[in-house]
């Protein structure tokens, strides 16, 4: 049986089609995918990311621990709250998996990761750990909720429990704060101003219902990934995978290359293929003839063939985008729709921010 | 519960058929289709003139999230395609058996018909695809 959320039947009562996502059982939308895409670009939505997997690193090699797992560098985490963007590489600098890591007011690290990729990403952290003191726990029984939009924080900041309230209101992008068993990061994967609230599964269906109360609309994932790629946010599986690395996916900026003695996994195969020149870019596509981009469809240029990496019609734009990677100097291009060739313009993604069309 | 006209002919692929007064054969998706499928927001219909052999993929469908063929189910030629799916593709989810119809379909044996589902028979079978 795939697995569920302490959300599943909160779902299921407010009429969502459940779709298996990664093993789970995860609502697709609610009766309109369209309408809780515009809600949360123009107002506030919320989803129930309580697949997603949380991981506790403590102990005292804890950083050391970390700064040999992650491309990123933890050490830029000088102050408890912070988070970072980070992907975990195997040897040959292939993603294994992309995640956000915080600092703890104790010094422990709280880190997320993938709900798809649960398995194999604690069997991996598992077994870096190794000569490290260190230790690798996942959290259980937690519901986590993804508040997105520009009205979400005003309709969930009076929700929160009290003694929060004052530290999440001033929570700047990819801050964190916790305080009784509830931890509000200002995160999201919507390209909208928002939190990501964890907190016990027994508190969960509560909290999503008085977030309905508060006018915050139910959004699935659906939605979630329109948004995702309308706001040029990578997802693990199509745009990236084991086989690919952090500078074929438009990730480059999350390595952190100084000190160039951090020896962080991968790192030798990530410099060969920088000095070795990306035979690749990562961009975003608009469609200038009809039909939709899907991941997996060839892109055609004068310079070779690319790949659509994911693609959909974006409901703020009402046109068809993608993000692709394709070779290093290509200008222009054409995507292979079902054996029609139809001409892409090359873009820089993003393509929506906090509402606004940026292309 | 999915409407289910009773004049029209269906097929396993969730496709309806209509016998038209002048010979030809409208084709589109069931209302149960619509829904499985979600908010269209693109539909790829074939050329007048295209000939198509019995399961042969006709069309294709295509919501926010994923491409659908739609399956032609008799051997024919196309005569006609619903123009105003170009701009309205919604049309299928909201009128899926009036304003949002696909395509017209002269079949090369009209006995092809005979052989599905009436609306009784359509009802039986998704009620067996929710066991």
């Amino acid at each position: 049986m795939a697995n569920r959320t302490p959300l599943y039947q909160t779902h299921v009562d407010a009429g969502a089609r459940m779709v298996d996502f990664g093993g789970w059982d995860m609502p697709v939308h609610y009766g309109s995918q369209m309408d809780e895409h515009h809600v949360v670009r123009k107002d506030a939505g919320m989803f129930d990311v309580s697949h997603m997997t949380v991981v506790d690193v403590s102990g005292p090699d804890a950083k050391a621990y970390l700064q040999k797992l992650l491309a990123n560098n933890v050490e830029r985490l000088q102050v408890p709250g912070k988070g970072l963007y980070s992907c975990m590489l195997n040897e040959q600098g292939g993603v294994i998996d992309d995640l956000i890591t915080y600092l703890r007011a104790d010094g422990s690290y709280r880190v997320v990761v993938n709900a798809a990729t649960r398995e194999a990403d604690l069997q991996w952290m598992t077994q870096q750990a190794g000569v490290f003191d260190v230790a690798v726990e996942p959290a259980n029984d937690y519901v986590m909720i993804a508040v997105q939009g520009p009205n979400a924080i005003a309709k969930a900041l009076p929700l929160l429990p009290e003694t929060l309230r004052s530290d999440a209101e001033k929570l700047m992008p990819f801050q964190a704060c916790e305080a009784i068993y509830h931890f509000v990061a200002s995160t999201g994967y919507t390209g909208e101003d928002g939190w990501e609230l964890v907190m016990p599964a027994s508190q969960g269906p509560d909290f999503w219902a008085a977030l309905v109360a508060a006018g915050v609309a139910p959004c699935g994932l659906g939605a979630r990934d329109t948004l995702r790629l309308e706001a040029g946010m990578n997802l693990y599986g199509q745009d990236m995978d084991a086989g690919i690395s952090p500078l074929e996916c438009g990730l480059n900026w999350t390595v952190a290359w100084e000190p160039a003695e951090r020896d962080f996994n991968g790192r030798a195969a990530l410099e060969a293929q920088r000095d070795a020149g990306p035979g690749f870019k990562f961009v975003g596509l608009l469609l200038c003839g009809r039909g939709i981009m899907r991941h997996g469809q060839k892109v055609v240029s004068p310079q070779g063939d690319g790949q659509v990496t994911s693609g959909t019609f974006s409901p703020t734009m009402q046109q068809t985008i993608a993000l692709a990677r394709v070779p290093a100097d290509a200008q222009e291009c054409q995507v292979d729709i079902r054996g029609k060739l139809i001409d892409a313009k090359i873009v820089k993604a993003p393509f929506v921010r906090k509402g606004e069309v940026l292309i | 519960m999915s409407e289910i006209p009773e004049d029209l002919k269906y097929t396993q692929d969730h496709e309806w058929l209509r016998l038209e007064d002048d010979g030809s054969i409208t084709v589109g998706i069931t209302d149960h289709a619509q829904e499985a499928l979600g908010e269209l927001v693109f539909v790829e219909l074939p050329d007048e003139g295209q000939t198509f052999t019995k399961g042969d993929a006709a069309a294709v469908v295509e919501s926010v999230k994923a491409a659908s063929d739609v399956y032609s189910p008799l051997t024919g030629s196309v005569t006609d395609t619903n123009p105003d799916l170009a701009d309205e593709p919604e049309l299928v989810n909201n009128n899926p058996y009036e304003g949002g119809w696909l395509f017209r379909i002269a079949a090369d044996n009209e006995d092809e018909l005979e052989g599905l589902m009436d609306t009784v028979a359509y009802e039986e079978f998704l009620a067996g695809l929710e066991d």
